[in-house]
């Protein structure tokens, strides 16, 4: 190896370019920087970490041979949902995301960052439509993030200090949602799912509304694939009582399922990552609350909103901060959400989505999904011991499929799917045990009549 | 040697874009979804019709309707009118540490192996996506000398975030809880460091710095006591001052019982030459979209690296990622009884970690040595520079350096002529450079300034950005007007009207919100 | 936009004293002794450039002025029409022409009264037109420690446009100050609080990208309010100091409380207003051993919480409420401002300063407190 190391990613590692510059400071090597630090707390040697890998080929190789060891729903079939979704990503929304430009922005004003402000309002104002609701936030983390942010916003907006949540959400967000809810909601209550149908059990609502809970939380559809007809008598229990109601809603349904403004939602939420965005492991989320631009409930959002406003040329399109302080003696615990950096490319790639979609396209992927899994369902239904749909609701792309008659675990018949390269759907058995050996698919508009063929073709093969 | 060059007949595209609503023509498609097969539809009909009224999409979502090619040109244009960091010498956006995001990284994520697995799928299929955690859970122990990392949190805040959660639930296990109910940081750390704990139940104190800019001891000592839960403190500070009693914060707050959590989102210039463990704290957190060179996202997705000791390793959020000792197979661990729970979805930005790892195996370790001697010498030769430009200052800290960044100040030249720091930050995007980072709020140096000329800058950017920033002091004596008027040369012109941004009868952040308060159709 | 009328008060001999050392022109003697020195008049040329920002809103502003160099010369240098209220035939102005202006643009109904001065004008500002005219201050004086300022004489023109223009709406209390100059010639520095004028509050309209912008000085105030409501014990006598913040509290805490003096609550009921030294340790007398708190902010530019405009609170009444009891409350606005310097405390007892000084926590927020040091 040479005497200095020089690297592609730090051009003045260059020796001579390094000495010019301690000449120009009058120092003769960086220690005389570094001796700010106390000795005694400097690390002496060389950190115990793998590498250098310094050509770019190399280190393909090496990353490349460890995702090998990786199956993925690309090779196999996929079945799994439940809050990360395979969905076709289009390759305009996959240019648009990879642009340095947007790829590599931080936080620069709306000047030389106008393109980025422009494309995050236009994502906004897409999702607005789908929800028919005015102020849509910058994307927080993910689904669970946002119904966090959701319910601590109803809690300063009533000034109450319980929630309840309905039995058949996702147990994860349920969890974010008590962790990042605790200092605004420290009780939590549940309000049972009707078993047969799976919808929120209106009566149990009822009884469990007071006037000291601060808002019900509902998803639609639910964790376990019900869509949620019932909004409207929900809202009027909830708002009866003064309650908030704050809705987690998966926006790919939004072609063919209702507004949710429409049935009395006060807060929307969920995750944009169904809208254009790759799986990714998990790493494709992006959450977003929305509610109507009233100062009730515009004045409790954390998170920054980006607004439109004129510029000194006449007609050209400007943006900034949109501010509001919030002053009400219920929200008298100011600065108690914390920003930061969130999931904002995806946003822009969810804007990109819906702008190639339209309405038509929405309504036409929404239709298609729930043809293909309403005929999954009736396919799997009619093998011996499997029951499809569990629930006897509607469903949008995701249903619970029950092998209890078959005398196998959903363990078992998972690992036997993977052998025929099939990822079958989640385990329910432990989060929900009521529903016994139960298992949540999920299909999409990727899934071709083949795949799902190949799905019934392997259960009942092995069943 | 490579040229400096200050642009002056720069101009960023502009191209007088429409909204993408105004390029709407009803009946023209973007895109087809892919129609299921006829045998499908002849089994099952029109279900979504058959939903019951009330759910039934009622009315067509008012969505843009534009063909592919104009939605293509539209975010083009969008895109060329935003100055990504791997454009320009961004070394405006202090505390951000905006080095070079390498193409090779995205390439990497972009293979179906990584960017269509499904988090949910069985461990035995994921196992280079977990061998890559915890790879780079490794690295980052050996980085800080902490025991165990989460690698979920989604930013820097949320990493503080769940290390405040954390530190909640170990007070509570020793039935102090309600006692200890305050969380210390400094008014130059960052903003999170209160936010964040706030956010998770604590009142927050925040220490003044003494007057040469440094974080008082002794204040410390005169508020720390049984109600402290934990500090919260950012080493060095936003100032680019490294604290050297670091140490001696530490004690105090352990010796009255508290927790320690060091803020390392200026971690950069530290790699392989300070860990967080070794001045005694107990939690650390890393930006991975700062110092380990991933995309920043126009503000996300990133991560927040959380590492802490082993005795608080219970209480981590689920799952942990584990590797059988016997057959070296990588394994999701959920059963962790004591865990604060969820904080994120799933793995986190999985996506962010696999960059991360990348990039850090590629500098290997004397890499990421260079990486911290690099953005030290980086910054000093920077100051050396801008020192000279009359009217600025870089207030505290006489007589001591600083190490990646600095935070100066334009008073004087405020004083003089009147043109402030937020000209100047608009004014230099007409130079092809991003605007700069002042600083966070309230403003503590006036006039403020905050630039890190991080290792991935070549000693021509960082004179080109010294010459920049002389040229807009003189224009401020000159032709002030010039400033107080920037940008002329990037995508739009200034903003006119910012009370309307505080008006609820004005402001508008969705287009149908905009048509509505402007009246029209 | 409606025509906004502007009462235009320059002080022309404001700043001479402090380019020959002389510290001020209070007095005829100290501005003769000045010229003598060759001083000259800046004031006049500082108020130019502040009125210079204006032109382009001619037709949509009337200045109201003094003859000659207290406003009618400046107007007219920089292009703009102005209406003489009353003419001065004095070879030097003083105070009392300052504030007959002020009064009389008061009463005129004036949308804002742009002085240019030291703290000297502003004080004569404040005693004629008090808090209900928004004024704001063109820095011209060699004393300038009250916070009626623009940074500057061209921001302060700039500030006074768009104030005019609707695109400044908030406003805020600002402190007027002043130092005894007999007493700075002798190396003592001794400044009192006179009063308060109501300026544009002129926040950076810096947008925070990832971390928002600054919380309005309202806001804060009901944060630091509501956390004070809600900790405060029924049984408790607070003595509420002086200055813009406490006033606040006073007014969210719903009683007649003063800007100017020292009012007493028990609990949240009004007691007393406006109370004297006596007054205190009398209520303190009939309190027995009951809890007494005081609440104090921070008056001033030099970031005094004892000493200046709220001697009231004498040192016996601090030592009698014990240092403990002493909740210090002010925006984080106001303390970052200090840069890292200390509080200070000037009591008139060297002991009751000793046992001041150190770290006392200020409330600056609901649940939130900064730690700051005392010094005297």
């Amino acid at each position: 190896m040479a005497e200095a190391d020089v690297y592609p990613y730090i051009p003045n590692s260059v020796p001579e370019v390094k000495a010019q510059m301690l000449r120009a400071i009058g120092i003769s090597s960086v220690e005389d920087i570094f001796a700010e630090i106390p000795d005694h707390l400097r690390f002496k040697g060389e950190l115990d970490v793998p590498g250098p890998i310094s050509s770019e080929y190399a280190l393909r190789r090496h990353v490349e041979e460890i995702l090998a060891k990786n199956k993925d729903c690309k090779e196999f079939i996929g079945f799994l949902g439940g809050g990360v979704y395979n969905h076709f990503v289009p390759s305009v929304v996959t240019t648009i995301m990879e642009r340095d430009e947007f790829l590599t922005s931080y936080v620069g004003e709306a000047y030389a960052d106008h393109g980025k402000w422009q494309a995050q309002f236009e994502y906004a104002s897409c999702l607005a439509e789908l929800l028919e609701m005015d102020a849509v936030n910058t994307p927080t983390y993910d689904w669970g993030m946002a119904a966090a942010t959701a319910i601590r916003m109803a809690a300063r907006i009533s000034g109450r200090s319980a929630a309840l949540v309905s039995a058949s959400v996702s147990p994860d967000r349920l969890s974010c949602m008590k962790n990042y809810g605790f200092s605004a909601l420290p009780t939590f209550g549940t309000v049972e799912m009707d078993p047969e149908t799976g919808l929120v059990d209106l009566d149990d609502l009822r009884a469990k509304m007071t006037d000291e809970i601060a808002v019900f939380y509902y998803e639609n559809p639910s964790f376990l694939g019900a869509i949620e007809h019932q909004g409207s008598q929900i809202a009027e229990i909830v708002h009866g009582r003064g309650g908030v109601v704050a809705a987690g809603i998966d926006p790919i349904t939004l072609g063919v399922l209702e507004a949710p403004a429409r049935y009395g939602v006060d807060i929307a939420c969920g995750d944009i990552q169904s809208l254009g965005i790759p799986m990714s492991a998990g790493g494709g989320q992006g959450g977003y609350v929305a509610t109507q631009d009233e100062p009730k409930f515009f004045h409790e959002f954390p998170a920054l909103m980006f607004g439109v406003t004129p510029t000194i040329v006449e007609g050209e399109y400007g943006f900034g901060e949109v501010f509001f302080e919030r002053t009400s003696y219920a929200s008298r615990e100011q600065a108690k959400d914390f920003l930061g950096t969130m999931a904002q490319l995806h946003g822009i790639g969810a804007g990109v989505y819906l702008a190639l979609m339209g309405p038509q396209g929405m309504r036409e992927v929404g239709e298609g999904i729930m043809q293909r899994s309403a005929y999954l369902a009736r396919q799997l239904d009619a093998l011996d011991g499997v029951k499809a749909p569990v629930l006897s609701a509607p469903f949008f792309k995701e249903f619970v499929v029950n092998f209890d008659g078959t005398g196998k675990t959903v363990a078992e018949v998972n690992k036997a799917l993977l052998e025929r390269k099939i990822f079958g759907g989640k385990d329910l058995s432990t989060w929900f045990p009521g529903l016994g050996q139960s298992a949540l698919y999920c299909v999409t508009e990727v899934h071709t009549k083949g795949d799902l063929d190949a799905l019934v073709g392997a259960l009942k093969e092995m069943l | 040697m490579a040229i400096t060059k200050v642009r002056k007949n720069y101009h960023q595209a502009r191209w007088d874009e429409p909204m993408i609503f105004e390029l709407s023509t009803p009946g023209v498609r973007g895109i087809i979804p892919p129609a299921p097969e006829a045998e499908i539809v002849a089994a099952v009909g029109d279900v979504a019709g058959g939903l019951p009224e009330g759910i039934r999409r009622s009315a067509a979502p008012a969505l843009p309707e534009v063909d592919q090619k104009h939605v293509l040109a539209h975010y083009l244009h969008l895109a060329q009118e935003t100055l990504g960091s791997n454009l320009h010498a961004d070394m405006s956006q202090g505390t951000c540490t905006m080095k070079y995001n390498p193409r090779v990284n995205e390439d990497l994520a972009a293979d179906p192996r990584f960017a269509h697995v499904h988090p949910w799928q069985d461990d035995d299929t994921m196992q280079g996506i977990l061998q890559i955690y915890y790879e780079f859970e490794q690295i980052m122990k050996a980085v800080s000398g902490m025991d165990r990392f989460t690698l979920q949190p989604g930013g820097g805040a949320h990493a503080v975030f769940t290390a405040a959660s954390m530190i909640r639930a170990y007070h509570r296990d020793r039935g102090e809880a309600e006692q200890r109910n305050e969380v210390i940081t400094t008014m130059f750390s960052h903003p999170c460091d209160a936010a964040s704990p706030a956010t998770a139940g604590f009142k927050i104190v925040t220490l003044m710095p003494k007057e040469d800019g440094y974080p008082d001891l002794d204040a410390l000592k005169a508020v720390v006591g049984p109600h402290t839960a934990a500090i919260h403190i950012t080493n060095p500070e936003d100032t680019g001052i490294y604290n050297p009693l670091i140490e001696e914060f530490v004690k105090v707050v352990r010796d009255a019982g508290g927790v320690c959590f060091n803020d390392q989102a200026n971690g950069n210039v530290l790699l392989g030459i300070a860990r967080t463990r070794d001045a005694g704290f107990d939690f650390c957190h890393y930006n991975l979209h700062k110092t380990f060179a991933v995309p920043h996202g126009g503000s996300g997705p990133g991560t927040g690296a959380m590492g802490c000791r082993e005795e608080f390793a219970k209480y981590l959020p689920y799952p942990t990622v584990e590797q059988d000792e016997g057959s070296g197979r990588y394994y999701l661990d959920f059963d962790r009884p004591e865990s604060v729970g969820k904080i994120k979805g799933f793995l986190g930005s999985a996506g962010v970690v696999l960059r991360s790892y990348a990039w850090a195996v590629m500098m290997g370790p004397k890499g990421l040595r260079e990486t911290a001697e690099m953005s030290a010498l980086n910054n000093n030769y920077f100051m050396e520079l801008v020192k000279r430009i009359p009217g600025i200052t870089a207030p505290y800290a006489e007589g001591h350096r600083r190490l990646e960044e600095c935070r100066w100040s334009w008073q004087e030249l405020t004083e003089e002529t009147g043109v402030g720091t937020d000209d100047i930050l608009r004014r230099v995007g007409d130079f092809g450079l991003q605007h700069y980072w002042s600083s966070h709020h309230p403003w503590v140096v006036p006039e403020p300034m905050t630039i890190e000329p991080c290792e991935t800058f070549s000693k021509e950017d960082i004179e080109e950005y010294a010459a920049v920033l002389a040229q807009i002091a003189e224009e401020a004596h000159t032709d002030p007007e010039m400033v107080k008027l920037a940008p002329h040369k990037c995508a739009v012109r200034k903003r006119a009207a910012e009370e309307e941004l505080d008006d609820p009868t004005k402001w508008a952040t969705t287009w149908r919100a905009y048509k509505r308060k402007q009246g029209m159709a | 936009m409606a025509v906004k009328k502007v009462g235009l008060i320059v002080n022309p001999i404001a700043g001479m004293g402090g380019r020959c050392g002389l510290k001020g022109t209070d007095g005829a003697e100290i501005l003769a002794r000045a010229c003598e020195l060759g001083a000259v008049a800046e004031a006049p040329a500082r108020a130019e450039l502040a009125l210079s920002r204006l032109v382009g809103l001619e037709d949509r502003i009337k200045i109201l002025t003094v003859s000659g160099l207290m406003g009618e010369a400046e107007a007219r240098e920089a292009g703009l029409q102005p209406t003489v209220l009353f003419t001065t035939d004095c070879d030097t102005t003083t105070g009392e022409h300052t504030r007959r202006a002020a009064r009389e643009m008061a009463a005129a109904g004036v949308d804002l009264i742009l002085f240019a001065g030291g703290d000297g004008t502003a004080r004569d500002v404040y005693a004629a037109a008090g808090t209900d005219t928004v004024c704001l201050g063109v820095p011209a004086g060699c004393k300038i420690h009250s916070g009626v300022y623009g940074i500057n004489p061209r921001n302060a023109g700039d500030l006074a446009a768009l104030f005019l223009q609707g695109k400044v709406t908030k406003v805020k209390q600002a402190e007027v100050m002043d130092i005894d100059e007999e007493a700075f010639r002798e190396g003592r520095v001794s400044a009192e609080l006179y009063g308060y004028l109501t300026v544009p509050q002129d926040e950076a309209r810096v947008q925070g990208g990832k971390a928002g912008r600054t919380q309005s000085d309202e806001n804060a105030l009901d944060a630091i309010s509501y956390y004070l409501m809600d900790t405060m014990n029924a049984d408790t006598l607070y003595i509420l100091g002086t200055g813009g913040t406490v006033f606040g509290v006073k007014r969210r805490l719903g009683i007649a409380g003063t800007l100017l003096g020292v009012d007493v609550t028990n609990g949240r009921e009004l007691v007393a207003a406006d109370v004297t030294e006596r007054q205190l340790l009398d209520l303190l007398d009939q309190k027995g051993g009951a809890k007494a708190k005081i609440v104090v902010t921070v008056i001033g530019g030099q970031g005094y919480i004892f000493g200046r405009g709220n001697q009231q609170i004498s040192p016996r009444v601090i030592e009698r409420v014990g240092r403990d009891d002493i909740i210090v409350i002010a925006t984080k606005q106001k303390l970052a401002a200090l840069g890292g310097k200390p509080l200070l405390v000037d009591t008139g007892s060297e002991e009751v300063n000793t046992m001041l000084t150190g770290y006392m926590r200020v409330v600056t927020g609901y649940n939130e407190q900064i730690v700051a040091r005392v010094s005297s």
